[in-house]
């Protein structure tokens, strides 16, 4: 790691101001990833501003939903009872991400802000345009067996790495930032950009923006919801395809339908399209299957990554058989 | 009468305290976000060696160290606590598995400047004396690990599993210590010594 300087944040208004006034500094919480980055040098700040002691950690559960402090770590709100009964697919996703230990450092906050796995974007030596604009791009033509297959450009075809993104897309969750501005409130389905010719932009925030809070309405359709993730072994593995799944039935009609999917794309990716094919349709599995084709529309692999559009069929259905019963 | 368009002496003075933390990096040199300049200000430390107290195992070290010191490294080179093992040093092997404030976390990941006023147990704490913790003597009796270089770490990590109360089937103990690398796969004497040790305690 290259030498820095190290603070404390004693207010979030603080912390805002100091790092908006130097494009080199860097928060710290958790710091599975920021340290992660930085021991590959591909992040090189002046200075850390540790954000740990600022009071963002707690879990406020009430009739419409639950308020999730920022600095909640993953472990904390996989464990919730709230987030258990009345978001099952957050839960789940949370604990199919990391491990224990890493679990028990990763903030909710860094979840959604953490960088992505591309191979290339972590070694310097290599090519990639998120990480230096103009430089390139090696996984285009490389090894982009674990790259997305949808929302790419000719710029950029990573993924996002994050499990808890994906269902958060499911629950129509909303991110409460602190700014210039104060306070304001941005939901999860705009938080995230794609590459387009600016892979180094990954999200709205501006440098020095802190997530204070992840707000999760209650809903009947995320009391009905469910995270499938498929990667190349059982545990502690990014997601090769995984598929966030959220509806609401009435009399065994599908009223509202959420789906998301991680490991295809360089956000975290809502198909409206499954969605469409699901709603005031019955809850049978000639339904899920159409809703599973219909998610892979628009998708075109990369030469070594072309099985991820029937592998994101078949997890579909599968995550649809557990929100809807059928499993 | 005040020219606007020049800096006023004030305004100066902010500017060269902030430019003097930001450029020469002084220890102790305050950061003056300029929006708040006279209400509430940031002191920086580093990149030099700062002044720290570490609480490892129940006896209190102070430290000279740079904010870019781990964990792991100030343990194992400073305070010659070596049973804590450096495997891959990011984040994916948990050979440097230790408790923070009773949670297992990786060292490698763990800034040392930020378990200042925490309580940190390293394999070395967990034994009384001679007596060794239930969870080591489980280990040789169900002859868990064969090198033994990832063993410190999933003995911590398996003390924090019990602690947690996750449950004890093979595929629960499995996945709850799957952040526990093991390379010469002793994993089906390590479930067993795991099982053993959280089902003696129910």
């Amino acid at each position: 790691m290259n030498p820095f300087r190290y603070a404390q944040a004693t207010d979030a208004g603080t912390a805002v101001t100091t790092l908006q006034g130097d494009r080199g500094m860097r928060y710290i919480a958790g710091g599975t990833n920021i340290l992660d980055l930085m021991k590959d040098d591909v992040e090189r700040p002046t200075l850390l501003l540790d954000i740990t002691h600022l009071p963002l950690r707690s879990i406020d559960a009430g009739p419409h939903g639950i308020r999730l402090g920022s600095l909640a770590t993953m472990a904390d709100v996989a464990d919730a009872p709230a987030v258990k009964a009345g978001f099952p697919v957050v839960s789940q996703a949370l604990l199919a991400g990391a491990s224990p230990q890493l679990r028990n450092m990763a903030t909710i906050g860094g979840n959604i802000m953490q960088r992505t796995r591309c191979a290339y974007f972590r070694d310097v030596s290599q090519a990639c345009n998120k990480r230096t604009p103009g430089n390139g791009c090696s996984a285009i033509g490389g090894q982009n067996r674990n790259h997305a297959v949808i929302g790419t450009s000719d710029h950029c075809i990573c993924t996002h790495p994050s499990d808890f993104a994906v269902a958060l897309m499911s629950v129509d969750a909303l991110v409460h930032v602190r700014g210039a501005g104060g306070v304001r409130t941005i939901p999860i389905a705009a938080f995230h950009v794609l590459p387009g010719a600016t892979p180094n932009r990954e999200t709205v925030l501006e440098h020095g923006d802190l997530i204070e809070a992840i707000e999760l309405p209650a809903s009947p359709h995320a009391r009905n919801s469910a995270y499938v993730k498929v990667r190349d072994r059982a545990s502690y593995e990014f997601a090769l395809v995984s598929v966030a799944a959220a509806l609401e039935t009435t009399a065994g009609v599908i009223r509202t339908a959420r789906i998301a999917l991680g490991g295809v794309a360089p956000k975290p990716w809502r198909s409206h399209e499954a969605e469409a094919a699901l709603i005031g349709r019955p809850v049978t599995a000639e339904t899920f299957a159409a809703a599973a084709v219909a998610a892979t529309s628009g998708m075109r692999g990369y030469g070594k990554n072309d099985f991820k559009i029937t592998l994101t069929q078949r997890t579909v259905t599968r995550a649809l058989e557990h929100a809807g019963g059928l499993a | 009468m005040i020219d606007s368009s020049k800096p006023t002496r004030r305004r100066f003075l902010v500017r060269a305290a902030c430019s003097t933390a930001v450029v020469a990096g002084l220890q102790g040199a305050r950061l003056f976000p300029a929006a708040q300049a006279a209400s509430v200000t940031l002191t920086a430390r580093g990149p030099q060696p700062v002044t720290m107290t570490l609480n490892v195992n129940g006896r209190a070290h102070t430290l000279a160290l740079e904010p870019r010191v781990t964990l792991l490294d100030a343990l194992r080179e400073r305070l010659d606590l070596t049973g804590t093992k450096k495997g891959c040093d990011q984040g994916t092997c948990g050979a440097c598995t230790v408790l923070v404030d009773g949670k297992r976390v990786n060292a490698c990941f763990t800034l040392a400047i930020m378990t200042q006023g925490r309580s940190i147990t390293t394999i070395e704490g967990l034994a009384n004396g001679d007596q060794l913790h239930p969870m080591q003597a489980a280990f040789l009796e169900h002859d868990g690990f064969q090198c033994g270089y990832c063993t410190p770490g999933q003995i911590i990590s398996a003390v924090a599993l019990v602690h947690e109360k996750r449950p004890l089937d093979n595929a629960s103990v499995r996945e709850w210590m799957s952040g526990n690398i093991c390379r010469c796969g002793a994993y089906p004497n390590i479930v067993a010594a795991v099982q053993s040790v959280a089902g003696g305690q129910a």
